[in-house]
């Protein structure tokens, strides 16, 4: 029989045990709609923390550190390569030529120091650390309460939760983590901050004219340039944005309590711990960095770009690893909420071999005559496996329509909930085009398969024995 | 065909090639403890174009000789030789061509597909068959019209008469153009005067298309009416074979009449 006739009477045949049939294919739409319910779950929730990391500048990130750094982040396979002593030390000609690399958006200084705050004539003592204009885009500053850096240079300031809760002397309650930032902000938006800082000037007899030279030929340095002086300083910075950070979950340039603009953090040339190591050169003009963060344009990009700084002379540290280990646990998870989603439709699978096994039962004089006229058992099977078929695949597309209804549902009142408490909405759910195919695919392999043993035991029932019975 | 006949073709069986030949037939089957022997030995051969009657009582086994011969069932023993092919030494696939394109098949009880209406019915072996679709719809209509049925081709069998409906399967027996019309008790349902019209139209199919008849039925008068040859069972044996001269020497009226009375 071929194949439009088939389906035609396969069709035909469902119909006509209208409501049977339609129960049978309520329940895989059922066990589709749980299936397509639980994988959009898992994809959207894999969607969101992925969107959120990536937003965190976490994976699109490689932080570059020199080998004579001793507080190493590098591990044990990067002990290769040079002597620590003798490789190169991150200064600015290095961070452009990094930041000239291939895939490489931009490369700036980890600009980080620790000093004094004063906040209506208190001080407070705090991590500080600068902030490049691209931050702006990072999801952990998207959400500050105020507004980001005017400018590069602008002489202002975004603090952090915690910061700000503590220059308006509140505690924050342990295991309450519901801080309204924006209850934070309204008090200090605007307000003025003191910062005193030591800066280190060069000596007046410094050549800044060598300075390059001694960089590219460490060892031969003069002792007589060895020399800077440390001044105390004061800065007034405007207070422009609460952030919502945590700063124990965050790494990198986020680890801070006040941020300032890149630029200016710069420009004040405040002494850094690497100053007392890298003296001879400190003391000029030519800053050195303790690290580099690397910005790439595609976190697939990130491991050659970290291969080629390696290959400079660097040690590097990204966090691709975590990553992976993240994408495990999502494809673990997908796995679990598969078998879940799969369970509703074996039940439902199990519902076809007994909607078709009855069929069976009533159409037996219908098998016998079909048999009688000149129909094959592989017509006779055919027939009942497109009858599975057809409920599979209608079970299928009805069930992703539900699956997909279901999750709208949910994401609207998830989305509900979180606009109750004040966060943004999120989309949770997500059902790609490979999902729908796959599900309505799989739906109909189930079905067939489910279809086996009744399409069997129709082709062989004997026509003789079918048409005797009455 | 005498008895003498009969074993004088068991020899030469392949020269005479009758349309149906059985040798030594046997159809056994278990019911429990006992051994039924539906049918037991039975040699008979029919010829081309042949009309026949298998005469008996209920449980004599020409039923099963029927099924035997459509190849709905194979024997236990023996052989089943039609248009020169054994049907016992046929795959199951084999058999359903078989009984696609040279078996047409009429029952007692009409065997239509209740849930399809008259035109699908007789259109239904065809789609086995993969003819085209086109072509299935016009040759279903010829094959009702043929029937007398051009106005009921879209009703369900449930709203028609049994005679219409007999008419219907008639025409869906027809439609493969097969060689042979095996019938099974085909008046068993239908009054005599619907029953009268049914058999005309067999013995039409039988005269104008030379198409080769068995029929089976326990009325011995209406095989006597239609049959050229009865053919007695009972206990699953053949126990008579006789040329019925009536409608031999009828036929040749018959027909000059076109076939109907």
């Amino acid at each position: 029989m071929k194949l439009p006739d088939l389906a035609e009477l396969a069709v035909r045949n469902l119909r006509e045990s209208l409501l049977r049939n339609s129960l049978t294919t309520i329940g895989i739409s059922v066990g589709v709609a749980s299936l397509v319910a639980m994988l959009s779950l898992g994809i959207g929730l894999q969607q969101l923390a992925s969107r959120r990391l990536m937003k965190s500048g976490l994976f699109d990130t490689v932080l570059v550190t020199s080998r004579r750094d001793l507080r190493n982040f590098g591990r044990e396979e990067e002990r290769g390569g040079p002597a620590p002593a003798e490789s190169r030390i991150l200064d600015e000609p290095t961070r452009i030529e990094i930041e000239h690399l291939p895939n490489v958006l931009e490369a700036y200084p980890d600009i980080r120091f620790i000093t004094e705050l004063r906040y209506e004539d208190k001080p407070h003592l705090t991590t500080i650390a600068a902030l490049p204009s691209s931050a702006k885009s990072n999801d952990a500053f998207e959400t500050v309460q105020g507004q980001f850096f005017s400018s590069d240079v602008a002489p202002e300031a975004i603090l952090q939760k915690t910061f700000a809760e503590e220059l308006l002397g509140r505690t924050p309650k342990p295991g309450v983590d519901e801080t309204n930032v924006a209850e934070l902000a309204a008090p200090l938006l605007g307000k003025e901050l003191t910062m005193r800082y030591a800066q280190r000037e060069a000596a007046q007899s410094a050549p800044s004219a060598t300075a390059h030279d001694n960089a590219a030929a460490p060892g031969a340095e003069s002792l007589a340039d060895a020399a800077y002086s440390v001044v105390s300083r004061e800065l007034k910075l405007k207070i422009v944005g609460v952030a919502d950070l945590d700063p124990e979950s965050m790494r990198g340039p986020t680890r801070a309590r006040v941020f300032l603009p890149l630029k200016l953090a710069e420009s004040l040339h405040v002494m850094q711990p690497t100053d007392l190591r890298e003296i001879s050169r400190a003391a000029t003009d030519q800053p050195v960095y303790s690290s580099v963060s690397v910005r790439v344009n595609d976190p697939n990009q990130v491991r050659k770009v970290e291969d080629t700084i390696k290959k400079m002379g660097f040690n590097t540290f990204s966090i691709l690893d975590a990553s992976r280990s993240i994408q495990q646990f999502f494809k673990v998870l997908y796995a679990f909420l598969g078998i879940f989603g799969s369970l509703a439709l074996v039940v439902a699978s199990i519902g076809i071999v007994n909607t078709l096994v009855m069929a069976i039962l009533e159409r037996r004089r219908e098998i016998g005559i079909m048999k009688a006229i000149g129909a094959s058992d592989g017509d006779v099977k055919r027939l009942f496996f497109a009858e599975a078929g057809a409920m599979g695949l209608l079970g299928g597309v009805v069930g992703v329509a539900l699956g997909w209804t279901i999750g709208q549902a949910i994401n609207l009142g998830t989305n509900v909930y979180l606009k109750s408490q004040s966060f943004p909405p999120e989309h949770f759910w997500s059902v790609p085009w490979w999902l729908v195919a796959f599900a309505i695919l799989f739906s109909f392999g189930v079905s067939l398969i489910s279809g086996l043993y009744p399409a069997g035991r129709a082709a062989r029932l004997d026509p003789v024995q079918a048409l005797r019975y009455e | 065909m005498s008895s003498a006949d009969r074993s004088a073709q068991n020899s030469a069986a392949t020269i005479a090639t009758p349309a149906i030949h059985a040798e030594q037939l046997c159809r056994h089957y278990r019911m429990g403890e006992t051994l039924i022997r539906a049918v037991d030995g039975v040699t008979l051969s029919v010829k081309a174009g042949e009309f026949v009657a298998l005469l008996g009582s209920s449980g004599s086994g020409k039923s099963s000789v029927l099924n035997l011969i459509a190849g709905l069932d194979r024997p236990t023993s023996g052989s089943v030789i039609v248009q020169q092919r054994d049907l016992a030494q046929l795959t199951r696939e084999e058999l359903a061509r078989y009984r696609l394109h040279t078996v047409g098949m009429v029952f007692q009880s009409f065997n239509l597909i209740a849930s399809m209406t008259l035109a699908e019915n007789v259109e239904l072996p065809m789609r086995f068959a993969e003819v085209e679709r086109g072509q299935r719809d016009s040759l279903a209509r010829e094959a009702l019209t043929r029937v007398g049925l051009q106005r009921r081709m879209n009703h369900r069998p449930s709203e028609l008469s049994g005679g219409e409906q007999q008419r219907a399967a008639l025409a869906r027996a027809l439609i493969n153009q097969p060689q042979l019309l095996l019938a099974d008790e085909p008046t068993g349902n239908l009054d005599s005067h619907t029953g009268t019209e049914i058999m005309n139209m067999v013995r039409e199919f039988n005269q104008q298309l030379g198409m080769t008849v068995v029929m089976v039925t326990h009325e011995r008068a209406l095989a006597e009416r239609y049959a050229q040859r009865l053919i007695f069972l009972a206990d699953g044996k053949l126990v008579g074979d006789e040329s019925n001269s009536a409608v031999n020497a009828g036929a040749d009226q018959a027909g000059v009449g076109g076939g109907r009375p």
